[in-house]
């Protein structure tokens, strides 16, 4: 199992190795020049063909896109001097992820300070993505082929047709803003440390139109997973020793059918980590997407590379550790 | 066989003067999209305490339901059942669920074919038969219910049990595997157990040791025994009564002697004709049954078998077209009853079907 792991994250550092490259290189043949944001920034928009050749000149953009990157991945094993304009240099300390051509400031204590409003709203979404989905779906399982089940299974087909940000843009409209419901009143990221009450309220909202509209994504799976396992020889074994239907259900059933919904949880679980924008945008979190979005938007290319990195490294992390739950949860597959 | 006393505890006297178990006109309909399908037809058998019943039948001949039903185990939902079914004299079609369930695993167990499957994969074998003795025996600890599994996994030929219940069932072979199903089929000391097609997942030799235990075990329990199979040879070995099932109705039934021996019903001469027998002569034809079994959403008119059937032309008139042939007793013995149309089956069956299927045998008689 220890090897595995061992093992798995090594070939998650290839990956990284690779996304990395990409990422260098998208920007570095990208269609935009990338001093002019910083040489932009830094004149207030009188910004000279010789200013921007300096800039040009102190990014390294002149040399060879292989040296540069060399350097990039150097500051992120060890740290590296920035220098911008022709004075000022800073000094960013591994990992360094460069500084935010806008702010000026370094990448990763930006991403760190965002980091805990993108981890609430991932982490209370995916709970109720789990929380919601997965007793409607084992319900729904039970009753098959009735009413109810089908009555459920295309209203949440109808709420799934939907687009998200459209969703979740109704949600925050009218529970917030039409039907000024108190609850509701105050959305946005509040640090859980300064005050979870508030913390807690304002990132509700967000919270529940995540989960409503997540958790119909689970109930169907769920369902479909169950309405299997359900039909399995060792489901008539349980029923056939004269197990309530509860034991049958849970404890012979559910752990079975969960297998295959925890493997797609982890994957999601992951992409909710690595920011959400629609939600961070519309419930006013400031988080990693959200981030990310204003970068693409300024052409702030340290912060797009950081994010889109950080988004990788959550995704290859959660990939794992799904492997290790889907191993504990079933012990033919052995970890080796 | 000889019978094993009983063993002290249970009273040999029942409630009700009475087999252990009754079934009469049992009916089983699934309702479906395209019509309902009758998949079990005014089904009547009886087994008793220490006898064996081998119901034999194709895929599909409604073995399976039939047995699913005494136990319970059809989703109310989705099956009609009608008709009597008694175990101790005690009448379980429409007993509550949780009044069934008590009796389930307890008093009627049930093994199932295909142990691999029928075995939760994700937990341990001696977990999984510790609960079926938990779950009828709420006062027993969680250390009994081990001692009670390992003791069980012992009693069915499993070496070193204490170790093996923490294996998972794949890392069991596939005739321990049926041996722990068999161990926790038993582990309540039902006095009726069902087996579904016990040895069809196994190789021959695996075949044989499950077949001799079963047949052990049931003169150690002495418990009454459904063995369902589509194999003539486990019935020869293990039953003491054959039902023959036929498009979900029964066509021939009496003692294993007596159907093995004088078969009247041509369903049942085609499942002889098609068991291969290794000491018979090379020139012993193996004949199959021509055809599939018939849909039972548009069942044919008259006798289910009449399409298939190869003798069809000895009855006088279309009857086997238009009538469906009741049960009636057998020109020899009164307790041996056929759905046969054929005047005369058993000259039949001696003169024409036996010198082909058998020709050493007929060659002996004379």
């Amino acid at each position: 199992m220890f090897a595995y792991v061992i093992k798995r994250l090594l070939s998650g550092v290839v990956v990284l190795f690779l996304i990395s490259m990409s990422v260098f290189l998208l920007f570095w043949f990208g269609p935009s020049e990338p001093a002019q944001t910083i040489c932009d920034n830094d004149t207030s928009n009188r910004c000279t063909p010789a200013r921007l050749e300096v800039f040009r000149e102190n990014l390294g953009f002149n040399n060879p896109w292989y040296e540069e990157y060399g350097t990039f991945m150097k500051g992120i094993a060890v740290g590296r001097d920035i220098q911008f304009g022709s004075t000022t240099v800073f000094e960013c300390k591994a990992p360094c992820l460069g500084y935010s051509y806008r702010t000026k400031a370094p990448v990763f204590e930006e991403m760190k300070t965002r980091m805990p409003a993108t981890f609430s709203v991932a982490i209370g979404g995916g709970l109720l993505y789990l929380a919601l989905g997965v007793p409607i779906g084992v319900a729904a399982a039970r009753r098959r082929g009735t009413l109810a089940d089908k009555a459920l299974v295309s209203g949440f087909l109808v709420i799934s047709s939907i687009p998200y940000y459209l969703f979740a843009l109704l949600t925050w409209l009218f529970l917030t803003i039409s039907w000024e419901i108190p609850l509701f009143a105050d959305t946005g990221y509040f640090p859980v440390t300064d005050n979870p009450a508030k913390w807690f309220s304002g990132m509700l909202l967000a919270w529940c139109a995540l989960g409503a509209f997540g958790c119909t994504q689970y109930t169907r799976y769920t369902r479909g997973s169950m309405v299997e396992v359900l039909g399995e020889d060792y489901i008539r074994t349980a029923k056939a020793k004269g197990l309530g239907a509860n034991t049958v259900v849970y404890k012979h059933g559910l752990r079975a059918a969960l297998v295959p919904v925890i493997t797609i949880f982890g994957i999601d679980f992951g992409t909710l980590l690595a920011g959400t924008i629609f939600t961070e945008r519309i419930f006013d979190i400031d988080g990693i997407g959200l981030w990310a979005l204003q970068a693409v938007f300024q052409r702030d290319l340290p912060v797009v590379a950081a994010t889109a990195l950080f988004g990788a490294v959550v995704l290859i992390v959660a990939n794992i550790l799904v492997d290790v739950i889907y191993s504990i949860l079933d012990p033919r597959v052995r970890l080796s | 066989m000889t019978t094993a006393p009983l063993r002290p505890g249970t009273s040999p006297d029942l409630d009700h003067d009475e087999p252990l178990l009754v079934v009469e006109d049992l009916t089983v309909r699934f309702p479906t999209q395209d019509g309902e399908v009758a998949a079990v037809q005014n089904l009547s058998y009886s087994v008793e305490l220490g006898k064996t019943l081998g119901i034999v039948g194709e895929s599909g001949s409604g073995k399976s339901v039939s047995s699913m039903a005494v136990l319970g185990l059809h989703d109310e939902r989705s099956a009609k059942i009608s008709g009597s079914i008694r175990i101790r004299g005690r009448e379980i079609v429409g007993l509550p669920e949780n009044k069934m369930r008590k009796l389930r695993g307890a008093e009627a167990a049930m093994i199932f074919q295909d142990a691999l499957a029928a075995l939760h994969p994700f937990y341990k074998v001696g977990d999984q038969l510790a609960e079926a003795y938990q779950v009828h025996h709420s006062s027993a600890s969680d250390r009994d219910a081990r001692r009670k599994s390992i003791e069980m996994l012992d009693r069915v030929g499993i070496p070193q049990p204490d170790q093996r219940i923490n294996d998972f069932p794949h890392q069991f072979s596939g005739g321990m595997r049926q041996r722990a199903m068999i161990a926790m089929g038993l582990i309540n000391d039902p006095s009726l157990l069902i087996a579904d097609e016990p040895t069809t997942a196994l190789d021959v030799t695996v075949q044989a040791q499950i077949l001799d235990l079963l047949q052990e075990l049931q003169r150690e329990f002495n418990s009454a025994v459904i063995i369902i199979t589509h194999d003539l040879g486990v019935i020869a070995e293990m039953a003491d009564d054959v039902l023959v099932m036929y498009a979900g109705r029964c066509v021939e039934y009496g003692t294993t002697k007596e159907i093995l021996t004088h078969p009247e019903m041509p369903y049942t001469w085609g499942l002889l004709s098609s068991v291969p027998d290794v000491t018979a002569s090379t020139d012993a034809r193996l004949i199959p049954i021509p055809g599939t079994p018939p849909s039972l959403l548009n069942p044919p008119t008259g006798c289910a078998f009449h399409p298939r059937c190869t003798h069809r032309d000895k009855v006088p008139g279309d009857l086997c077209f238009t009538d469906m042939p009741e049960l009636s007793p057998a020109k020899a013995n009164a307790a041996h009853v056929k759905r046969c149309h054929l005047p005369d089956p058993d000259a039949i069956y001696q003169d024409v079907v036996l010198p082909e299927i058998a020709p050493d045998l007929v060659k002996d008689n004379r």
